[in-house]
């Protein structure tokens, strides 16, 4: 199955293998209609993989996307037929939204009229129809990257890039676009790549997840695999579970199966760490510390025994958990 | 200008008196940079002014100065415009040598630049003696020579102007136009200029008011032959020792048009960040 996934994949979606001295090498395999999440820490390699696949960051190895190579001979940016979405939104500060939304259509050659009407049917599927005439600094930071979505998808990319498109909207904000995106990407023909640091957005727009660390591609699969499965401190942290590597598996354990004592733990937990508390957080009912032991780990305590143990930041303490909590899972290649 | 001197200190006074040290010398600067033109208007014989713009000299000054400035300004646009871009834009070899040659232009003494422009276009020029010889066309002491000489003392302003501008505004909208499928010309008429548009005023102000004080390019390359290649600039100071008077009246209507310029572009540029 996976064998004939990827060969459909290399004649009809994206094939890339991105290569960036230094920064980046990771190969990427995206069917039609796919969206795909990009997660991983600051400086993974994120913002440059799509950078790279729009041609905006000198890259060795190759991108193909339906069946045409980007890379032999080189395609320019404005040959690509990508739509960028910014986390800033870079709307043209100069024209009004319904310009931005129609300037990739003009572009590639749209008569004026026409590309006006196709730029107002996106802004009305965007709900934001009477904001035609704004220009960008009268729109507030939601409308900006509604425009700056429909101006990416008005001319019907084969490839949709979102670096971070929620980062720096409000949380109301961004949960109402998050819905709207969903919506958009359902009916997207092309193959869609969402850069994002949140779990939430992972878990709720992409069929798939990548996930980036120090360049490289730490893991694939579907959300719910790798929110499961998580195989990087990262990812573990996004979706709020404790992983370690052993050798050929990774362990991981939920925060609420880690008990919190002040003395050395006895009894039949087989897992246990010495450490610091760095910081306690409340998180729903309980509260979450974050302890620094020879790795960073969290444990979810009720608030009567954060304050019966003192847990503020500073205080040592053990972690155990039991083996029975712990959940096993091979370490396969990437 | 009095009443603002008076403002700014009361403003303040919660900080104490300014210092003499500093009171001193700004206000010998102040008188030095305003006495001379407040005793231009108060010498100005207005009685005679408008005799004066009807004479035959100064209706022929007026017009060459107006025209050369105009095409000054028109050719800073049409050329001085891509050079900027170049500069700002495009990676080439010796760009930062280029952008220093464009710029020296600015601190050249202007007959110095006259001489410049003689030994490239002149009759035995470096270019002057091919085009002599290919078209029988001779540049100095012809009004073009006025047009020439002016667009080469007032470019350097425009194309620093702008080219500033460019790079201030970034390369960032550039790239945003090029992943929507604009090639570089649409993205040059539709995002970069448009973005630049505050440079380019301001470049075509600067040279302009450039243009229009021009005298020792212009005497030294041109000449000053009246009805042909006498500008404003060069009648005034050939009129100052014959008639101080009538001189005071030309400068006087210069003063006035520059003032007239600077005021309506006030809130144009001059306030812009």
């Amino acid at each position: 199955m996976a064998d004939g996934a990827v060969s459909t994949a290399s004649t009809a979606g994206l094939t890339a293998h991105i290569l960036v001295p230094d920064r980046l090498d990771a190969h990427l395999v995206a069917a039609p209609g796919e969206v795909m999440a990009v997660i991983g820490p600051n400086g993974a390699g994120k913002t440059t993989l799509l950078r790279a696949l729009a041609g905006l960051v000198p890259m060795a190895g190759s991108v193909t996307v339906s069946g045409r190579s980007w890379t032999d001979p080189p395609v320019l940016v404005r040959d690509r037929n990508v739509g960028l979405v910014f986390q800033d939104q870079s709307l043209f500060p100069h024209l009004s939204a319904l310009d931005n939304v129609a300037f990739g259509l003009r572009a590639r050659g749209v008569a004026r009229a026409d590309a006006e009407a196709t730029a107002r049917s996106w802004l009305a599927r965007f709900g934001i129809a009477e904001l035609a005439a704004r220009r960008p600094r009268e729109l507030s930071g939601g409308q900006a990257q509604r425009v700056a979505i429909a101006r990416a998808l008005a001319p019907e990319p084969a490839l949709l890039l979102l670096d971070e498109p929620f980062g720096g909207l409000d949380v109301g904000v961004a949960t109402t676009l998050r819905v709207e995106l969903a919506r958009h990407l359902a009916s997207y023909a092309g193959i869609a790549l969402l850069v994002t640091h949140d779990a939430l957005d992972a878990l709720t727009l992409a069929d798939r997840v990548l996930v980036l660390d120090e360049g490289r591609v730490a893991q694939t699969g579907s959300p719910q695999e790798v929110a499961a499965r998580p195989r990087t401190d990262h990812v573990a942290r996004l979706v709020g579970l404790n992983v370690i590597r052993e050798d050929d598996v990774f362990r991981s354990f939920s925060p609420s199966a880690v008990t919190v004592s002040l003395g050395q733990p006895e009894g039949s937990a087989r897992h246990r760490w010495r450490g610091t508390v760095v910081s306690v957080a409340p998180h729903g009912d309980a509260v979450r510390i974050l302890v620094a032991a020879d790795r960073e780990l969290i444990a979810d305590v009720t608030p009567a025994a954060t304050a019966e143990l003192g847990l503020v930041p500073g205080r040592e303490v053990w972690l155990s958990v039991k083996e029975t909590a712990v959940r096993t899972y091979a370490r396969a290649p990437g | 200008m009095t009443t603002r001197a008076d403002a700014r200190p009361a403003r303040a006074s919660t900080l104490g008196r300014p210092p003499l040290v500093l009171v001193v010398p700004g206000g010998i600067a102040a008188a030095l940079l305003v006495l001379p033109l407040v005793s231009l208007v108060l010498d100005t014989p207005w009685g005679g002014f408008l005799d004066q713009l009807r004479t035959q000299a100064v209706r022929d000054a007026l017009r060459i100065t107006a025209l050369a400035s105009a095409v000054t300004v028109v050719a800073c646009l049409l050329l001085g415009t891509p050079l900027a871009w170049l500069l700002a834009r495009v990676d080439f070899r010796g760009r930062a040598l280029l952008r220093a040659a464009v710029a020296v232009p600015l601190v050249l003494p202007p007959v110095v630049a006259g001489v410049a422009l003689v030994s490239a276009l002149g009759r035995n020029g470096l270019l002057g003696s091919v085009l002599r010889e290919t078209t029988g066309v001779t540049l100095p002491y012809t009004t073009t020579a006025v047009v020439i000489a002016h667009t080469f003392v007032s470019m350097p302003f425009y194309v620093l102007s702008v080219e500033g501008a460019l790079r201030a505004s970034g390369e960032r909208y550039d790239v945003v136009a090029a992943t929507l499928g604009a090639d570089r010309w649409t993205t040059f008429r539709r995002v970069t200029l448009p973005l630049a548009m505050p440079g380019v005023l301001a470049g075509s102000v600067l040279a302009w008011a450039r243009s229009l004080g021009e005298f020792g390019a212009t005497i030294t390359f041109a000449g000053n032959y009246p009805g042909t290649t006498q500008t404003m600039p060069s009648l005034i100071y050939q009129t100052l020792q014959a008639d101080p008077e009538v001189a005071r009246t030309l400068s006087m209507i210069l003063l006035v048009a520059s003032v007239a310029i600077l005021a309506a572009l006030r809130n144009r540029w001059l306030t812009a960040p």
